[in-house]
């Protein structure tokens, strides 16, 4: 009885049309959003923000902007470390040459900034296709990160090579430095998660995201019934750049506060961000979110349970650590790989029947 | 005479060609797993790792999981206390890696039969992790020295015959030119197994097309793990070229990033083409450092060549050597 769509009739295409068209799913996410918005600030402690919550909120847009690119356009990208580089470089530029514009016009300005980075490093798609492309967007990981690392001017020309990001208040309240409170970063970027996902939700159900899907399918059929492949390509190119620049942005300006660019953003994140959307779901918003959580949650459990549990030290903790994620990739991909998106949808199902299944 | 400038830029040429070689036998194993299953194996380097590892390990009498059962029971392990030779102990790697294997082809690849390519990759990006976790937690994660007795350091005779040559020694390291023999003879015997051997044919059959394999008769299970055995091989002998190079470390799994635009550039099915790309990579981001690299700043080795592989692939999509990419609706 907890979810069903018994009863429910639409009388209008307005009704028919809407984002969750069935009462539960409205209920769901509903409730997910007053818990998030106005009972999880009111509990905030820092540890649960930086251990948590905080990473998250910023893994989960990372998550969302790969898996328009790979989940629904079907375009592989090994990049996405080095486009939050490019996010939080751009934002700690703005941040520290325009001081009195506010941070959020940064954040998206960074976004801005990353989707043109993003565009440019999508053109070979066109061309190389596959895995040819994935490896192929390893060129813009590396080349980013050692660009980064290289020239003086993006760091402005600190001793350490590191950026810090500067204090910036918003409505009278910091939202980055060492004085921010843990319920001002979390509900900073928990407002962002949403506008996105949200932004993220009505593209795919669109013309556009049906574009994208059509190109993932098989992009030579798509192009015969008239889709640009340029524009749907390019299109995905953008928007998957916007949302991993913002995530970069957040990561750099409230999650970490100082960076340095291969430790924060090195090849590991790219993989990350992968597994993410591959365990969540690929090709599906819920999906990013599932995939997001799973990870940042599984080694701060683990870690309790290896180190805080069975005493070992760290060093031996980090190594079984790998190779549990190691497994349970494996795992999933072999028992589901569609990920916690398909768990769910089946779980939905078998709800719907529940409690007479035939 | 030759000018100096020219000299320098001939040595930098051929130690290129030297590292290409290196790199070009890291991308062996992978040319070798997709050819026979249409796997994109992420874990070649990673391989590579784990076979210097348990290498270094045999050979000095490490007990394995020491630092584990150490942890658990409050013992104090860490050797048997005895050395072995080196060829015992590469032998017994080599044992290690076709069990390996094994277990890959039976508790991964068997489950994954059918899946879409990226589904496969991710599944070997997870076996990455896992045997990099593996690895560190059967012989512990501290830097090794390994030596099977290579000859090591500079050749004198190379430079002697140089200097009386061109009144200028070049410096090249014995181990490169040892590495870029055995990457010579291994490319002969791949490809005398491949062309004569029955299992060699079963082999290409199954690159051809499995299905039309499977009717014939042809195990595909079997045909697996005797690519993965053989890819582990390639991948203890890469792990024995880089370890004596640079001592056995997590380092050593991030070959397997230096070998993938060498992949792109040969293409994804020709093991010739991974030899060629190799040396044109080796030899184009040694160049590259050594001219451009003092202008905008060093270091460039790390993405010059995933962009000239970038570039190369905007005017030939399937790399130099591979198949070439028909498309059907």
């Amino acid at each position: 009885m907890l979810y069903r769509e018994a009863g429910e009739f639409k009388t209008s295409y307005a009704q028919d049309s809407q984002t969750f068209p069935i009462w539960w799913d409205r209920l769901w996410y509903q409730v997910a959003l007053v818990v998030g918005f106005l009972v999880l600030p009111f509990f905030m402690t820092d540890y649960w923000a930086n251990a948590v919550f905080v990473p998250f909120l910023i893994y989960a847009i990372a998550a969302i902007g790969l898996n328009i690119l790979t989940g629904y356009c079907g375009q592989v990208s090994l990049g996405t470390g080095g486009f939050m580089a490019v996010g939080a470089y751009a934002v700690y530029k703005l941040m520290t040459s325009f001081p009195e514009v506010s941070i959020v016009i940064h954040v998206i300005l960074a976004g801005g900034i990353t989707a043109a980075v993003g565009v440019l490093f999508g053109l070979p798609s066109l061309r190389i296709k596959g895995f040819y492309l994935a490896v192929a967007t390893l060129a813009a990981q590396f080349f980013l990160v050692w660009l980064f690392n290289k020239v003086p001017w993006f760091y402005n020309y600190s001793a350490s090579g590191q950026i810090t990001a500067p204090e910036r208040t918003l409505f009278g309240i910091a939202v980055t430095g060492a004085n921010t409170p843990a319920w001002a970063k979390y509900l900073f970027c928990a407002v962002f998660l949403f506008a996105l996902a949200w932004i993220a939700r009505n593209l795919t159900r669109g013309t556009i995201g049906r574009k994208w899907m059509a190109i993932r399918d098989m992009d030579i059929a798509a192009e015969i019934i008239g889709v640009n492949p340029l524009a749907a390509k390019l299109s995905a190119f953008a928007v998957s750049s916007f949302f991993i620049g913002i995530a970069g942005a957040l990561f750099f300006a409230v999650y970490l506060g100082a960076a340095e660019v291969g430790e924060a953003f090195g090849i590991q994140k790219s993989f990350l961000i992968l597994f993410m959307i591959i365990i969540g779901g690929l090709g599906s918003i819920f999906g990013s979110f599932a995939g997001a959580a799973f990870l940042v949650l599984l080694p701060v459990f683990l870690k309790n349970v290896l180190v805080g549990g069975l005493g070992w030290p760290s060093d031996l903790a980090a190594h079984i650590e790998l190779m549990i994620l190691g497994g349970l990739i494996i795992g999933f991909l072999i028992l589901e790989p569609h990920g916690l998106a398909q768990l769910w949808r089946v779980l939905k199902e078998k709800l719907r029947l529940w409690p007479f299944p035939h | 005479m030759l000018p100096d400038q020219l000299l320098f830029a001939m040595e930098v040429t051929l130690n290129g060609l030297m590292a290409g070689v290196m790199y070009a036998l890291v991308a062996l194993g992978f040319v070798l797993i997709f050819k026979a299953s249409g796997i994109f194996n992420y874990a070649q380097g990673v391989l590579a790792l784990f076979a210097a590892l348990t290498l270094v390990g045999l050979q000095n009498g490490q007990i394995p999981f020491a630092h584990l059962i150490n942890a658990t029971f409050g013992t104090k392990l860490h050797h048997f206390g005895w050395t072995l030779p080196s060829v015992v102990a590469i032998a017994l790697t080599a044992l290690v890696m076709v069990g390996l294997a094994y277990l890959i082809e039976r508790l991964v690849l068997k489950h994954l039969v059918n899946q879409e390519p990226i589904i496969l990759f991710m599944a070997t990006i997870g076996l990455a992790y896992f045997l990099e976790g593996l690895g560190d937690v059967m012989w512990g994660a501290d830097i090794k020295k390994l030596d099977v007795g290579l000859p090591q350091g500079i050749s004198e005779s190379i430079e002697s015959v140089t200097d009386a040559w061109f009144g200028y020694g070049f410096f090249i390291d014995k181990l490169d030119v040892v590495a870029a023999l055995v990457a010579a003879a291994l490319v002969a015997a791949l490809t005398l197994f491949s062309q004569y051997t029955k299992y060699g044919r079963a082999l290409r059959a199954v690159a051809d097309d499995h299905q039309a394999a499977l009717s014939v008769g042809i195990s595909l299970r079997f045909v697996w793990v005797l690519v993965w055995s053989i890819a582990g091989f390639v991948a203890l002998i890469a792990g024995i070229m880089w370890g004596t190079k640079s001592g056995v470390q997590f380092s050593l799994s991030l070959i397997a990033l230096k070998a993938l635009p060498v992949l792109m550039l040969g293409g994804f099915t020709s093991i010739p083409g991974a030899i060629v790309g190799g040396l044109i990579i080796g030899m184009g981001e040694k160049l590259f450092e050594f001219f451009a690299g003092p202008l905008i700043g060093g270091a460039t080795e790390n993405w010059f060549a995933y962009v000239l592989a970038l570039l190369f692939l905007v005017f030939r999509p399937q790399g130099l050597f591979g198949e070439r990419i028909i498309e059907r609706v």
